[in-house]
């Protein structure tokens, strides 16, 4: 027999009481676990689309000239002029401080060319970074070699071209290696080469029209990166790519404020759940208490009774909570990601992970509430007279 | 000195305005190895006696010293050490832990004692032995019956051989027959060593006691000093008129 034991025995004697401090605490703890774990995952969510996204920072000539483009728009008869970037530059990427985190960087030429009499823009790329930067292309056919064309579907369907024609560009033979599917971007317009063929056929040796890098985007400092590429690179022109989901990551950001308002709510009314049944809990046990205290227990090993008491029935809220906690965002997740039905792969590819620190953490904030909550009974129990426990009965 | 000497104990509580004076003044001193009966009408300030004889109620003012000991000048945390080292209590109604079973019961005053589980459980088991319940360890208090559970208390008191022991009408709610068996423990205990002090209405258990004390009105009236027969017990008594005839209990559940 020792101060354990009777917390245990005394918690199987009282289940409903026990029972009733779990269910305060396990609310409380699988609220924040559930919508931290929530924030947590349309966070990642949202990253995984910004990787889908592929090239998030754009590297492009300097120029004076204004744009004669809007909404996609190209004023008619304007012939634009180009400048373009020396291709060895770029390679400065490769050295600024966070460098570590460009994870693709793709230089590309643009040019027209003729083709069978009509005006063609002629894309010239390296396709092994091109698949990270652009990993919604899904190719019919093979990327091409060294002579061969990558055609975007509308440029086929207008050309009459298909997989294993062979043509002529500016003079120059090329053979379709494969097609795009639609992508609904500018790509489905454009004749896709190896950038050294195009730099042949443009007349445009160790010269690119632009770069896109793709960098690795959970927590990468995109500003930072823009301004180092900016100084490594002065001629050019740098933007950031991330209008659209910076609008997300600041709704992800107000939600979770509001996540922990609500969180701390929840707390603090199961805390105060506790409270009141542990202080019930006491008083309903002040006979016994006298008795503890008669046989010679001290108050500090009355308190240790009822905060072991405590202590054990928080942890398992701790452990039921998180599980219920995660249990219940795999269930809300789905609702929360847009898109309809793609939410539901949404939430799916991103996945809820069981994370050991979160888990640690549940029950760590379990039992701190826990205890917290029952110092006051405890202490209470501790200072009732012995002797005024023994008359109550 | 005597083993528990106490001076001028004097208690009193305060209730809005009105203050009540349950102990006067009492004075008085008990050898080791003395079974002392403490008797008196209802309200005569026995029961606050037997509290602070146990450390269990501060006087208004007063002095305890047991072996030697200031009792109340040791902090609370200490009075529970002291307690624990040198008090065994037995209360009238039992007071045992109804989820706990008897071993468990007994086992509780060892519960903040550094001795192994084995030693415990065996410590445990022969105090219930002692006390004729050696082969109920197992059972709930409410599946024996009243005799029984008083029999539990005394066991449990016990079980860390303490030298004094203090019963408060140990026999209050027990027939004849049980009393008989209570009391008959109670003298073995004192036979073996211990110090009894207990406050009882019951004439017949006092006659158990060595010595009476007879205090009433918060005072200690009477010392009788070691009863010499039955019959001298019996004419204090009958002058004190504190004769109460005992209550019969039924058990809760199964009797055995």
């Amino acid at each position: 027999m020792t101060l354990r034991d009777i917390a245990f025995l005394n918690l199987r004697r009282r289940k409903a009481k026990a029972a009733f401090v779990l269910a305060g605490l396990l609310v409380g703890v699988s609220t924040v676990v559930g919508l931290l774990t929530l924030t947590g995952a349309m966070t990642e969510d949202v990253n995984h689309k910004l990787e889908q996204y592929g090239a998030n920072i754009l590297v492009v000539p300097r120029t004076e000239s204004l744009s004669l483009t809007y909404g996609g728009l190209a004023l008619g008869g304007v012939s634009f002029e180009m400048e373009e970037i020396r291709e060895k530059d770029l390679e400065k990427i490769r050295t600024i401080r966070n460098a570590g985190n460009v994870a693709a960087l793709g230089p590309m030429l643009l040019g027209a060319v003729a083709v069978s009499g009509r005006k063609v823009l002629m894309a010239g790329v390296e396709f092994q970074p091109a698949r990270m930067l652009k990993p919604w292309w899904k190719v019919r056919g093979e990327l091409p070699p060294e002579n061969g064309a990558l055609l975007g579907s509308e440029a086929a369907r207008k050309l009459g071209l298909g997989i294993g024609d062979r043509f002529q560009a500016d003079g120059w033979d090329f053979r379709v290696t494969g097609v795009l599917e639609p992508t609904g971007s500018q790509d489905d317009e454009i004749l896709f080469t190896h950038l050294g063929t195009a730099q042949t056929v443009l007349e445009k040796e160790g010269r690119v029209s632009m770069a896109e890098v793709a960098a690795l985007c959970k927590d990468c400092p995109l500003e930072d990166m823009v301004s180092q590429i900016s100084e490594a690179l002065p001629g050019a022109n740098v933007m950031a790519i991330q209008q659209v989901v910076k609008g997300r990551i600041e709704a992800i950001a107000h939600f979770r404020k509001f996540s922990l308002g609500v969180s701390a709510a929840v707390v603090l009314v199961g805390a105060l759940v506790v409270l009141v049944t542990m202080m019930g809990s006491v008083r309903e046990r002040t006979s016994e208490i006298g008795i503890f205290r008669a046989i010679g227990f001290r108050k500090s090993h009355v308190i240790r009774i009822v905060l072991l008491e405590a202590g054990i029935v928080s942890a398992l809220a701790g452990v039921l909570g998180y599980l219920a906690g995660v249990g219940g965002t795999k269930l809300l997740l789905p609702f929360f990601a847009p898109g309809g039905t793609d939410a539901h792969h949404a939430a799916h590819a991103v996945g809820i992970p069981l994370d050991p620190a979160l888990a640690a953490g549940a029950v760590v904030l379990s039992v701190l509430l826990g205890l917290a909550a029952s110092a006051y009974p405890a202490l209470l129990a501790a200072r009732m007279d012995p002797n005024e426990a023994l008359r109550a009965l | 000195m005597s083993y528990i000497q106490a001076e001028g104990l004097k208690k009193q509580y305060n209730t809005g305005d009105a203050a009540v004076l349950a102990v006067r003044d009492m004075s008085l001193s008990i050898e080791q190895g003395e079974f002392v009966a403490v008797m008196g009408e209802s309200g005569s300030g026995k029961s606050t006696l037997l509290a602070m004889l146990g450390a269990l109620n501060t006087p208004t003012s007063g002095r305890l010293t047991v072996d030697g000991i200031d009792v109340y000048d040791l902090g609370q945390e200490q009075r529970a050490d002291f307690r624990r080292e040198f008090l065994g209590f037995v209360f009238q109604s039992f007071h045992l832990i109804p989820y706990l079973t008897l071993a468990e019961n007994v086992m509780l005053p060892l519960a903040t004692v550094k001795a192994s589980r084995s030693r415990k459980r065996s410590m445990a088991e022969e105090s219930l032995s002692r006390v004729g319940l050696g082969g109920k360890a197992g059972r709930l208090p409410n599946q024996i019956s009243g005799g029984e559970q008083e029999r539990v208390a005394i066991a449990r008191a016990v079980v860390n051989d303490p030298p004094i022991l203090l019963a408060d009408e140990p026999t209050g709610n027990l027939d004849t027959k049980t009393t008989g068996e209570v009391m008959a423990l109670l003298g073995n205990l004192n036979r073996e060593g211990m110090t009894i002090v207990m406050v009882t209405h019951n004439p017949a258990c006092a006659r158990d006691a060595r010595r009476l004390l007879r205090v009433s009105d918060g005072l200690v009236v009477d010392e009788a000093g070691v009863l010499k027969d039955v019959s001298d017990l019996g004419l204090r008594i009958a002058e004190q008129g504190a004769g109460v005839a005992p209550r019969s209990r039924e058990p809760k559940g199964e009797r055995t």
